[in-house]
């Protein structure tokens, strides 16, 4: 029943990762890239912590905290490079 | 394990994905671009605790220890996800909306989009208003 379950939920963040491309693809503005990519990452999040409990170990959440962090800060520079043209002034 | 176990892992598995699926078909489905700030930083940050709870069960009832990591990723998504969403409000009203169509801002120094900080000078506690 698991093993059902975590194909389930796989798929279905395979699928929302495939509808956040097409959101990066088409824009139109750079909040939207912005936001699509930062949806992006808290998918993979989500596929990595899936992932570790299908092979059992739990060996995968600091991969999991890492991706979290890096595209948090991520998110911020971008942001702050469309608001004032610098990131760190 | 036992069965009840497994339909806890069960249910939280397909009700996150269920909810990640729709945060991201809200990014597609929404017209405009300030609508879509709604869908991915509510649904798809509670689809991540949905998968973290189970694996946090699933652990539980391995292993018989409590894991802490998934609480350490969830309260880190959960205090990022509204500073994220701001920022990227912020970043739209930056490239879309000029300064004559909002309202007058409340403070002394007008918003913090368009104006620069308060000049400061260095051993000063605030700036005399």
């Amino acid at each position: 029943m698991i093993e059902y379950a975590l194909l389930f939920a796989a798929a279905c963040y395979g699928a929302a990762l495939l509808l956040d491309l097409w959101r990066i693809a088409v824009g139109p503005d750079s909040a939207d890239r912005i936001l699509a990519l930062d949806t992006m990452v808290i998918n993979v999040i989500a596929l990595l912590v899936l992932y570790g409990i299908w092979r059992g170990t739990a060996i995968y959440f600091e991969a999991a905290m890492l991706v979290a962090m890096v595209g948090f800060v991520a998110t911020v520079a971008y942001c702050r490079f469309v608001l004032r043209g610098d990131i760190i002034e | 394990m036992p069965f009840f176990a497994e339909l806890l892992i069960a249910i939280a598995l397909v009700v996150s994905g269920i909810f990640g699926f729709v945060g991201s078909y809200g990014l597609i489905k929404l017209k405009d671009s300030v609508q879509r700030l709604h869908a991915p930083t509510k649904a798809t940050t509670l689809g991540v605790g949905g998968v973290l709870i189970a694996s946090m069960i699933y652990f539980y009832a391995k292993t018989g220890y409590i894991s802490v990591h998934e609480l350490l990723i969830s309260v880190f998504l959960f205090l990022t996800a509204p500073i994220t969403a701001n920022f990227i409000a912020k970043a739209y009203m930056a490239r879309n909306i000029g300064e004559k169509d909002l309202p007058q801002s409340s403070g002394a120094y007008g918003w913090s989009i368009y104006d620069d900080a308060p000049e400061s000078t260095p051993g000063e506690g605030r700036p005399a208003e």
